[in-house]
């Protein structure tokens, strides 16, 4: 009855959309906030930090390592080929490390983590809000968003930037075996451009989006888990499939989002 | 009376279209049980959500000790709520943590205890719930009924001022319902805590509280003791209680102590119009806790059961044996008087000792030790003094022991 009035009342459900959007953006600037302020909060969870970091970064690595040499070599062909048309094979060592450190690499890093850690969080925390084990937190006095959240958020800022460093340096690599020891060009020569090429700016802008991302993957994979129980659509487990699912679509297209907005900054 | 610890006043709350609370009104007191029974989808969970802040209401006050929760700061609420513990209705155990860690949390989390102390803590509440050798399990490789026990130490451990029971024995056998019960009223007895259990167990729910209220389409529609609510004359909550009330006791199949009362006041109405004597002789098992003491919980349930058993097989076709309490068992003893009760009271005592009977196989030697008290009805005497008559003889009459 409500939704059918809804429908033919558009200027409503544009006005309730809008509040929903408006609301739900508000209730993840607070998560964040809470967040971050509990990182912070004597005492400090280092156990659970430490754990996380386990998860999120050393488990990420065999992952990271793969894509990344696999990227560099792709990177190592196409460079090559296209440059050759100008003659100018020589400067692939610019394009594959700038390409990597400055856009690939934290770019694919995020995403990849998404895929393997942020998925698991959303779904670990979505079952255990979904199961009442949130709730028995609260009752426990334990501050849940302090418990579950904070010990993932800084795990994250602190590995993505890492893991994002083995993206590029294995894809420089990977570059180095496709583009010289399948192709022929001089090593010496594409580690010279390497070298004269990269200045500090582009990794500090690197690294500057590893931070963004990895606020941005942990914050919206914890909150779509968090706040399972308030979708409107998909209750028990649908609802954590679900939610399992926004978190890892939404985290990688603002991945991407953000990227072209601190590019435009950057640059 | 006394000033309540929490009070409800005025409570509304309702999800979307839901109405489910229509204004509480409630009162718990100090060092108390109080049960909150009614209904399943009435909202008795949402009540308990209430206390702790779980839930927030959308109208009226809580209060806690005469201060509303809502208006209270924050750091004041956070040491309120450490007062309390939760015991969910699906035991909400953190799935992914040892049953070790499980119990451990609240200590861990919430307090600044050197490990070792933890450790202590956590092995000592675990000895006292039957829980030993199940430290590195998970939740999920744990049966329902340990579950329960957990969640129940879980609790315990942090040794708070109040408890809340949502739904503690849903989904449990008769003798475990019936040991978590006796491990709620026995906690009490001990530590003193102020519980609030949420129970469809009638009638051993009121075997443990002093309190009762029934929460009945989003009201308040009875608040009293075990006894008055049992008296009530309101038809909602008579046929509630009897509707509910099985014919049997699930653990002893005794008949309960609602219908027993009932037979009680039946035999009282024979005896004003045939002028037909009638006794009543009241078992009261006195070494139950050792029982649990040393073999556990559920081998104390199990022990009162068999001994129930025996009871019943050697009464005569017309005696009456219901339960009383959680160690009582009265038997109504029609057109009998004090002397023959006696005689009967002391070839039972005779019968019962000669019987190889309740046997606890870890512990051979043990034994049942019971007294029975005995009083002849007299007219117009309540069914209450009776018992306390029958309970004051107890020492003077007989005390034997069952092995």
């Amino acid at each position: 009855m409500e939704s059918s009035a809804l429908a033919k009342n558009p200027v409503a459900r544009i006005g309730e959309k809008s509040i929903f959007v408006v609301r739900e953006l508000g209730r993840l600037a607070i998560f964040l906030l809470r967040g971050a302020y509990n990182i912070f909060y004597f005492p400090f969870q280092f156990q659970k930090f430490i754990e996380q970091l386990y998860f999120i970064g050393m488990k990420s690595m065999l992952v990271i390592v793969l894509t990344a040499s696999f990227t560099g070599m792709v990177l190592g062909f196409q460079g090559y080929y296209t440059l050759v048309q100008f003659g100018s094979e020589g400067v692939l060592g610019t394009m594959v490390a700038l390409t990597l450190i400055r856009e690939l690499g934290p770019v694919l890093t995020a995403i990849m983590i998404t895929g393997r850690a942020g998925s698991a969080m959303a779904a670990e925390i979505g079952i255990m809000r979904i199961s009442e084990q949130i709730d028995a937190l609260e009752t426990m006095n334990i501050n849940s968003v302090r418990y579950l959240f904070s010990p993932r958020l800084a795990a994250a800022v602190i590995s993505f930037p890492l893991l994002t460093a083995l993206f590029d340096a294995i894809g420089i690599f990977g570059g180095y075996l496709s583009g010289c020891l399948l192709l022929g060009i001089n090593p010496g020569i594409y580690f010279y451009r390497v070298e004269t090429s990269v200045i500090m700016e582009d990794i500090n802008g690197g690294f500057i989006k590893a931070v963004v991302f990895a606020v941005v993957v942990v914050t919206i994979c914890c909150y779509q888990g968090y706040y399972t129980h308030l979708r409107k659509t998909g209750f028990g487990a649908k609802g954590v499939s679900f939610a399992t699912t926004s978190a890892v679509v939404i985290s990688s297209v603002l991945i991407l989002a953000t990227d072209y907005v601190l590019t435009s900054f950057l640059m | 009376m006394a000033e309540p610890l929490i009070q409800f006043k005025d409570v509304h709350k309702s999800f979307g279209d839901n109405h489910v609370l229509k204004g509480i009104n409630l009162e718990i007191f100090r060092g108390e049980i109080t049960s909150i029974i009614g209904k399943s989808g009435d909202g008795k969970s949402v009540l308990l959500k209430h206390i702790i802040g779980l839930i927030e209401q959308d109208k009226g006050l809580i209060l806690f000790e005469g201060e509303p929760i809502s208006k209270m700061k924050k750091a004041e609420r956070s040491r309120l709520k450490e007062k309390f513990a939760y015991m969910f209705q699906e035991t909400a155990l953190f799935d992914s943590l040892t049953v070790f860690e499980n119990i451990g949390l609240p200590l861990r989390e919430k307090t600044s205890l050197p490990k070792k102390k933890i450790k202590e803590k956590v092995r000592d509440k675990m000895n006292q719930l039957d829980l030993e050798e199940i430290d590195h399990v998970y939740p999920s490789q744990l049966s329902g009924g340990m579950k329960k026990r957990v969640a129940l130490a879980r609790a315990l451990v942090t040794d708070p001022e109040i408890i809340l029971f949502d739904e503690p024995t849903t989904g449990l056998d008769p003798v475990r319902k019936n040991a978590v019960h006796s491990m709620i009223s026995d906690y009490q007895k001990r530590f003193g805590f102020t519980g609030v259990v949420v129970s469809h167990e009638i009638p051993d729910i009121f075997y443990i509280s002093q309190r009762v209220a029934m929460l009945n389409e989003g009201r308040i529609i009875f608040q009293g003791t075990a006894e008055e609510i049992k008296g009530s004359t309101n038809p909602t909550v008579q046929q509630f209680i009897q509707g509910l009330e099985s014919r049997h006791d699930a653990l002893t199949g005794l008949i309960p102590q609602t219908q027993g009362e009932r037979r009680f006041r039946e035999e009282m109405a024979r005896m004003q119009h045939h002028l037909s004597a009638f006794s009543i002789i009241i078992l009261t098992v006195e070494n139950l806790y050792e029982i649990n003491k040393m073999a556990g919980y559920e081998a104390e349930q199990a022990a009162l059961k068999n001994f129930a058993d025996k009871v019943r097989s050697h009464l005569r076709v017309t005696d009456i044996c219901s339960r009383l309490g959680l160690n009582k068992i009265m038997l109504l003893l029609p057109r009998t008087n004090q002397d023959e009760a006696e005689t009967l009271c002391k070839d039972l005592a005779d019968k019962m000792k000669s019987d190889g009977l309740v046997n606890i196989q870890a512990f051979p030697g043990f034994c049942f030790s019971v007294s029975a008290g005995i009083a002849e009805a007299e007219q117009e005497k309540p069914i209450e003094q009776l018992v306390a008559a029958a309970e004051s003889s107890k020492n003077v009459f007989y005390e034997f022991k069952v092995c």
